[in-house]
């Protein structure tokens, strides 16, 4: 652990924050991260403040290697981050907006998730009444000949998120992609501050509809580190069993809409069939198609009986006889990898430097996968591998989600196998606490960190959706490609609005 | 792709009966649906989705409508991608304060007759985000609505039949053909 314990680490330890380090540091120090983490020492993996306070979530170079560092700011400023590291300049602009804290010499000051439309400003900090004013956003100039711009959004052609894109085009070829997200934000961070746990629990499981369970583990996580408790083993399998059907109903979802997306619909239908029958297996199983609410702290809200388990075991048996059939289709159909391969590229060097997780990152040379570093249980015990692919075009953002695929049911077969017995809820004591969660969803790594207060409540919660990561990353896969491109990068990056917008 | 097609050919479809239209929302649009309006339409209903602050599960069962199981279009009702062509829209989420101004003005831009469908719990009245600085709360808050659909999400068989009602809600009493 030499990055993280040197001087950075020199700073107070808080007690009662688990499982990793919180150390409350000085400006100085607070730079030394920052340059740190620029120079690609250590890796980003959160940035988040509460009044007066601000934190930072390291990876070191070994990814067991993770620690917070927290900066007090009595006079509403810190050193920005993103002035050293562009992975945290929309962290930092959103967290200005939400609490008012000033990021010192901050390269970019336009407003991100505050669109001049709540009435209020810095909604968690000072909380000023403001008339809405709705005023035009700045988006960066590009200059050059013949450039046009194509805006599209909010309300997109599909039936999907809303968020909206400015391009800059020369003829065909898009010259910048501007995103400007922020339309669906809720609040959530608001919500959570004095809720209930069973009431933040759900909170958090409809931060990102489709990483609902991987949301609802990585709470469950937290709290039961600012606990000091475990849920017991079985609880823990039966949470692992409905991550993985999740990542496998939007592995299909997601390799099905690229195809779609290259006009190859005969995909899209067939692995729409094997997401529905996985929807279907988990209302078997878990009594919710989508598995919301299962999870909870303290354990799980849901039991697998033998009814269960032969769904799953049918489930398994069909994807096994079907889904090869579909691999075989995609990787002989010229005129889809026509439009797959070579598209989108993402460099290994930039996956790294904003620590992309998820199939965007493993595309592109990043093996981080948090159920394997830092790891939790059950994953520890299981066999499986991760995939690892370096061009990092949409083919091989397509080509990781098929291997996953076949390692989930694979993890599937192994958690049927030997499943505990035993208790599916361990009693929440009700004592104040910090706790931190890593937890690998199939869109990559969601974070959590959680305190409690004394009397059992949230006192403050921040959720990282690891499409904080990517979003940015997609305008630079699109760079040079075609307008009639972009749904394909689009839908291979497959970040979440909700979950970034929180 | 031919040997995949030709296994096909030999398979009974995947697509299963519809389902009854709800009751519920059939008397609930009673009152509301022009007979009139309705008949000029006839029984093909072009919807635009808006997402207008959702957490995206209504979205992903939405679109199970589309698949072999449900088969949306087979009614009749299919997705559009302009408010333009549009006849239905079909909103999810607590109407965040960010989204607002898009679906109004996705509302003024689909042409009359129209309809709208709150789908999900949030659409209702803000569900669990209800009361944050940031949503201004139920669909029905910013554009009138026509029919709820409830649910967290509702699943598909459950949107299906909501849609279902709004297409009889028009049509001649028990007149309804037996689709499938």
């Amino acid at each position: 652990m030499p990055v993280l314990t040197d001087q950075i680490l020199q700073g107070e330890r808080i007690r009662d924050h688990r499982p990793w380090p919180r150390v409350v540091v000085d400006s100085g120090a607070w730079t030394v991260a920052a340059t740190r983490v620029a120079d690609g020492h250590a890796t980003l993996l959160g940035l988040w403040a509460e009044p007066g306070t601000v934190h930072m979530a390291l990876l070191g170079e070994a990814a067991s290697d993770i620690a917070i560092v927290s900066l007090a700011c009595p006079d509403g400023r810190f050193p920005s981050v993103g002035r050293w590291h562009a992975p945290a300049l929309r962290l930092e602009r959103g967290l200005r907006d939400l609490f008012g804290l000033e990021p010192a010499d901050l390269p970019d000051e336009r407003p991100w998730l505050d669109h001049g439309r709540w009435g209020v400003r810095h909604p968690l900090g000072g909380r000023a009444e403001t008339p809405p004013s709705g005023a035009p956003y700045g988006f960066l100039p590009a200059e050059g000949e013949s450039l046009h711009q194509i805006p599209v959004g909010p309300v997109h052609a599909g039936i999907i998120e809303p968020g909206h894109f400015r391009f800059t085009a020369n003829g065909e070829t898009v010259v910048r992609l501007e995103e400007r997200l922020g339309y669906v934000h809720k609040g959530i961070e608001s919500l959570m501050a004095g809720a209930e746990l069973e009431r933040a629990a759900q909170l958090a499981g409809r931060t990102s509809g489709d990483s609902t369970v991987a949301y609802a583990i990585a709470f469950a996580r937290a709290v039961e580190s600012a606990l000091d408790i475990e849920a017991p083993p079985r609880a823990q399998w039966l949470r692992a069993l409905m991550a993985e059907l999740e990542r496998l109903a939007n592995h299909f979802g997601d390799i099905g809409a690229v195809c779609n997306d290259a006009a190859f619909a005969l995909m899209h239908a067939h692995c729409g069939v094997l997401r529905e029958r996985v929807l279907r297996a988990a209302d078997t199983c878990f009594g919710h198609r989508l598995m919301r609410d299962r999870v909870v702290p303290g354990g799980v809200d849901t039991e697998l009986d033998e009814r269960g388990k032969t769904a799953l075991r049918d489930l398994l048996a069909n994807i096994r006889e079907r889904f090869p059939r579909l691999v075989h289709l995609y990787d002989n159909t010229a005129s889809l990898l026509d439009r797959t391969v070579g598209t989108g590229i993402l460099k290994p060097a930039l996956a790294r430097q904003y620590g992309a997780g998820g199939y965007v990152g493993r595309a592109s040379g990043r093996a981080f996968d948090a159920r394997r570093m830092p790891g939790y249980p059950p994953y520890d015990g299981l066999a499986f591998e991760v995939p690892l692919r370096d061009e990092g075009d949409v083919n091989a953002r397509v080509w990781i989600r098929i291997r996953e695929v076949e390692q989930s049911l694979s993890l599937i077969d192994q958690m049927l196998a030997r499943l505990p017995g035993g208790a599916l809820r361990e009693a929440l004591p009700q004592r104040a606490g910090e706790g931190i969660a890593l937890v690998e969803g199939f869109r990559g790594d969601i974070l959590v960190w959680v305190r409690l207060g004394p009397d059992g409540k949230v006192l403050r919660c921040h959720l990282r959706d690891p499409s904080w990561f990517q979003w940015p990353l997609l305008e630079a896969a699109i760079e040079g490609n075609i307008v009639a491109d972009f749904p394909l990068c689009n839908k291979s990056f497959n970040c979440s609005y909700s979950g970034h917008d929180l | 792709m031919r040997d995949l097609l030709f296994r096909n050919i030999f398979r009974t479809p995947l697509t299963e009966p519809a389902p009854d239209a709800d009751a519920e929302a059939m008397a609930a649009l009673a009152a509301r649906v022009d007979r009139a309006a309705h008949r000029r339409l006839g029984r093909s209903l072009a919807i635009r989705e808006v997402d207008a602050g959702s957490c995206n599960g209504c979205e992903l069962e939405i679109h199970a409508l589309n698949n072999a199981y449900y088969d949306l279009e087979r009614f009749g009702i299919r997705f559009v991608a302009s408010p333009r062509h549009a006849d239905v829209l079909l909103v999810t989420g607590p109407v965040t304060r960010n989204m607002r101004e898009a679906l109004e003005r996705t509302y003024n831009a689909t042409p009359d007759p129209k309809w709208v469908v709150a789908v999900g719990d949030c659409a209702v009245d803000g569900g669990c985000f209800a009361g944050s600085y940031a949503v201004v709360g139920g669909v029905a808050d910013v554009v009138p609505v026509d029919l709820h659909i409830r649910g967290c999400p509702p699943s598909p068989t459950h949107l299906l039949r909501g849609l279902l009602a709004l297409l009889d809600a028009g049509a001649a009493p028990a007149k309804r053909p037996a689709a499938g």
